[in-house]
């Protein structure tokens, strides 16, 4: 099989996709939760495959306004790592790291740039270090780059890579919460060409 | 208000007065506005990618520059538009992210926009405006009763070409 054809995969394949997710995503909810000193609840794992242009709606739109931080992944599986969260969610961040009022951000300087980055990084680390844990490989992340504006420019980034290989994404989404006040936040994990047969290989699950 | 077509990402949609086209939230893609005056039918396209021979797949058309916009002019002469009087007007390609050694995925924006302009140039039609570049997203609208391009940011404000 093509592993480069996400409507090709098995249903084993989704599910040590998932788990992947799963673990990953929990790693990074630990991570958060630590930063910003409160629970976190995560859902399970979602693994969609969907048509490249519905991909934003995950987000809710094209154009609502959200921070995208963005890392490069090098290693034997090479890939990019999103991290999606609504401007709200941005700003309430940043207020809670810094220690102001909530609701004070109303846009970002410097030092609230910078502190989402390193949330960026922190996350993408304690991410990949489940794909590392399950695939054996030593898999790196970039420096991040931040953005903040409509959802659809900035997963155009990521849609173009998958637009080479196909018309469908292959998303495995998890969405972030605090208990009372909604972090929410959403993670794209977006294999370069090949690297998706590779990590299925390396898991035991090439067939 | 007129009615709203909206155009996906890897789509193309042509109409005609009163209706508008409309493409939210470009980043690195580009839209292409095509629009006949005398018959007020425009073409709408929101390309993703600069060449259809370099993909692994080209099973829709629409994704890329050299495959969607022969095929939208030959959709807006069905509909009764002149290919002589087709003008264009393009926006988008930004780069969204800023990376310190920026590499070819990190420029496909720049290379979408020069890939359009080529296509354009193939197949004999003029661009008249562009709003090309940048780091910022864009939501572009054509209006079909006049063929102004609209185009929205969120900060970088809003213009009309």
């Amino acid at each position: 099989m093509l592993p480069e054809d996400v409507l090709k995969l098995t249903e084993l394949q989704l599910d040590a996709l998932k788990e992947i997710g799963n673990v990953g995503a929990g790693n990074a909810a630990t991570a958060l939760s630590q930063i910003i000193n409160r629970k976190i609840d995560m859902t399970v794992p979602q693994v969609a495959i969907l048509p490249l242009g519905d991909v934003p709606d995950v987000v809710g739109g094209p154009e609502v306004t959200v921070a995208g931080v963005y890392l490069r992944v090098f290693g034997p599986a090479p890939g990019s790592i999103l991290f999606l969260m609504p401007q709200e969610s941005a700003f309430y961040l940043v207020d809670t790291l810094m220690g102001r009022n909530a609701q004070s951000t109303h846009a970002l300087d410097e030092m609230d740039a910078s502190a989402l980055l390193e949330i960026g990084n922190i996350l993408a680390g304690a991410y990949l270090n489940a794909l590392s844990y399950f695939t054996k490989f030593t898999l790196l992340p970039s420096i991040p780059a931040l953005a903040m504006d409509m959802a659809g420019a900035i997963l155009s980034i990521i849609l173009i890579q998958l637009g080479q290989m196909g018309d469908h994404a292959l998303v495995i989404e998890t969405e972030f919460t605090t208990e009372n006040d909604g972090v929410k936040g959403h993670f794209f994990l977006i294999p370069d060409p090949g690297s998706l047969g590779t990590i299925l290989q390396a898991i035991g699950v090439k067939e | 208000m007129a009615e709203l077509i909206k155009v996906g990402m890897a789509d193309y949609k042509v109409g005609r007065n009163p209706y508008n086209l409309i493409s939210y939230g470009l980043g690195s893609c580009v839209g292409i506005a095509l629009y006949d005056s005398v018959t007020q039918i425009g073409g709408l396209a929101h390309i993703m990618l600069p060449d259809s021979t370099q993909a692994r797949s080209a099973e829709n058309p629409a994704k890329f520059a050299d495959t969607a916009l022969p095929l939208m002019i030959e959709d807006m002469q069905k509909l009764g538009a002149m290919k002589g009087r087709i003008l264009a007007k393009i926006a988008g390609g930004a780069q969204m992210f800023a990376f310190a050694n920026v590499t070819d995925i990190m420029r496909v924006g720049e290379r979408n926009s020069e890939a359009v302009k080529m296509v354009l140039k193939k197949l004999a039609v003029k661009i008249v405006a562009e709003d090309v570049g940048g780091n910022y997203g864009r939501t572009v609208e054509l209006i079909l009763p006049n063929g102004i391009f609209r185009i929205k940011t969120i900060d970088k404000g809003e213009k009309e070409l």
